[in-house]
């Protein structure tokens, strides 16, 4: 049998050919009182004519993708200081930047190098941070990443998620067939890799809460079967095949099991697996449509879709199975939840007057807010510093991924040169 | 006339197994089926009792254009899977067919329209293969001889952001599958 599903992971994953391509992020809506800063390029020192990649230009693009900081643009970079001695405040102060940044990076030897850093409080004329890390070429972008975090926690008191990944799916044309690709991609759209290829729909990216493993469905056996995957080494396994559907894989937050949808009796049912064992326990019992379940962030329950009132609304239950409680009441249509990294809020596709958006309810004061003005906004999902909301829209003829900050003020969108791009699973933070 | 009426009988059904084998082969064609098989051998292995036809066989062909069993896909409201009147008479002929052909099986495949949820849609897709299925053992189709999969919004007939096409992607599929 398990060489039977190594065969089917070949098959599968061979004819994704070339290297993807890669998300592309255009900023559609900019931030009031964003804080101004200045990203000066690196010094470099090196064998080679320049640093293999432009840390500056990475750390200045994801610091402005948050939305709370606009980097001054190259043009108007008064002084290219690469360490504290050549740094003049007062050339900055007159820019009306808050603060500044400046680095370092040098070859160490074969393939080796030191990256790095100093924040500056421009005003105040003090460094407020400075940090040296070793790094491979191939660690060049993470390091990048995590200067942005650093930069990111001690500006802004929050956590940065700069070394996140996303999961989608991509579908295109060839020829009469249509051909799904499950992938992930660094948070800034660079470094796709495809996870899985096919010419049966994938659904539902999910990640567990290591970000070492992602849970999907697959319909390559040309029914609904779950598998989850482990993304370093592609091995995958597969947990749920029953009759009917096998859909809505969510990880528990302790990584032990997988809560899905079942219609093995006869209507969709939501169901915990113990990953270890396979074997199940359902939590729902009811004639109307139960599935989407979202774990709470503290495991002890989940919020789901049921229209057991008629319509589709989300409703609370033990992980433990009980009485569920409805959360949602405003709006004839609330689906897909997913919950905020704090277990505060909840991201979802909210339907009223025909257009389906994406909305926050506030669960402990019941306020929902639409954040979205899309027409078929879906599939919501939290980054892990909850700061940001990524989702599904359309543009013209075409799918397209956006990000909206919590607050609506803040917006991106996420696109491929060609074909479409859905269902976004924003990663945890990445466990080392 | 008996024994004629059994060749006859026969020879439809070889005709439908033969369209099967096509199909199937179009399948590894396309590369689906060299994946798995296991969803034919866990559904359609089931049973094989009597060939010849003990229940009400109405006489159709599946392969006549002109016979009420090529109609093959039945349209649902949104967010309900209520069959129509019209529809019910359809599915009875289907029903009569299979009821006759107790070693034919058939997949409902339930789709929805675009909007709202994609797991949601999958829950709708499903309930509208489940609403045909009772119909159908109603009928007098045997549990096995259906098989349903829902594929929500994920497999649309028609493109396009519209009623036109979202009417066109609320249904459901009746795939004669044989064995």
């Amino acid at each position: 049998m398990r060489m039977i599903f190594r065969a089917v992971l070949l098959y599968l994953t061979i004819g994704a050919g070339a290297a993807p391509a890669a998300l592309t992020i255009e900023i559609t809506q900019g931030m009031e009182g964003a804080m101004p800063i200045a990203v000066v390029p690196f010094g470099w020192t090196g064998s080679a004519a320049g640093a293999p990649e432009n840390i500056a230009a990475i750390i200045s693009s994801d610091l402005s993708r948050s939305g709370r900081f606009t980097p001054l643009p190259d043009r108007d970079l008064v002084a290219h200081p690469t360490d504290a001695e050549q740094v003049q405040f007062h050339n900055w102060r007159m820019l009306n930047v808050d603060n500044l940044v400046i680095g370092q990076v040098t070859e160490t030897g074969a393939g080796g190098y030191t990256v790095q850093f100093q924040l500056f409080d421009v005003f105040r004329g003090k460094q407020l941070i400075g940090f040296s890390f070793p790094a491979s070429h191939a660690d060049l972008r993470r390091v990048a990443h995590h200067i942005s975090d650093l930069i990111y926690k001690e500006l802004t008191g929050e956590d940065g998620a700069f070394n996140t990944r996303i999961a989608y799916v991509t579908t295109a044309n060839r020829g009469e067939q249509k051909s799904y690709t499950l992938l992930v991609a660094d948070s800034d759209g660079y470094n796709p890799q495809t996870i899985l290829n096919s010419g049966q729909p994938l659904m539902s990216p999910a990640w567990s809460s290591d970000g070492k493993r992602i849970a999907y469905v697959s319909f390559e056996n040309k029914t609904a079967e779950i598998y989850t995957q482990d993304i370093a080494s592609g091995a995958r396994r597969k947990v749920a095949s029953f009759k009917g559907i096998n859909g809505a894989p969510a990880w528990s937050p302790d990584g032990r099991r997988l809560a899905l949808t079942l219609s093995q009796d006869g209507n969709p049912e939501i169901y915990t697996m113990d990953l270890a064992s396979l074997a199940l326990k359902r939590l729902t019992s009811n004639a109307a449509i139960d599935t989407e379940p979202a774990w709470s962030p503290d495991g002890r329950s989940l919020v789901f879709t049921s229209d057991r009132g008629g319509a589709p609304q989300l409703y609370r239950i033990a992980a433990s199975g009980g009485q569920a409680q409805r959360v949602t009441f405003e709006g004839k249509y609330n689906a897909g939840a997913d919950f905020s990294p704090d277990g505060r809020k909840l991201a979802m596709v909210h339907g009223e007057g025909g257009a389906y958006r994406i909305a926050v309810l506030d669960i402990e004061t019941g306020l929902l807010r639409v954040l979205t003005d899309g027409q078929l906004d879906e599939s919501p999902s939290f980054s892990p510093n909850g700061s940001m909301i990524i989702y599904a829209t359309g543009t013209g003829n075409r799918e397209v991924l956006a990000a909206v900050s919590v607050d609506g003020r803040f917006r991106q969108r996420l696109s491929l040169q060609a074909g479409n791009v859905r269902e976004p699973a924003w990663s945890p933070f990445a466990v080392d | 006339m008996r024994d004629q009426l059994k060749s006859l009988f026969a020879v439809l059904l070889i005709g439908v197994l033969a369209g099967c084998s096509t199909t199937g082969g179009d399948k590894s064609a396309t590369g689906e089926a060299a994946v798995e098989d296991r969803s034919t051998t866990t559904e359609g292995g089931a049973v094989s009792t009597g060939v010849a036809g003990s229940g009400s066989f109405a006489g159709y062909s599946l392969d006549d254009p002109s016979s009420p069993l090529s109609r093959r896909v039945i349209y649902f409201e949104y967010d309900s899977s209520n069959v129509g009147a019209a529809d019910q008479d359809l599915l009875s002929a289907h029903a009569a067919y299979l009821a006759g052909n107790p070693g034919q099986t058939v997949t409902l495949e339930g789709h929805g329209d675009e909007r709202g949820s994609r797991e949601y849609n999958i829950g709708l897709g499903d309930r509208r293969g489940q609403a045909v299925r009772r119909i159908l053992e109603l009928h007098g189709v045997a549990p096995h001889q259906v098989n349903t999969v829902s594929y929500g919004e994920e497999k649309p007939a028609a493109e396009g952001h519209h009623d036109v096409a979202w009417r066109l992607n609320r249904r459901v599929e009746i795939v004669y599958t044989g064995r």
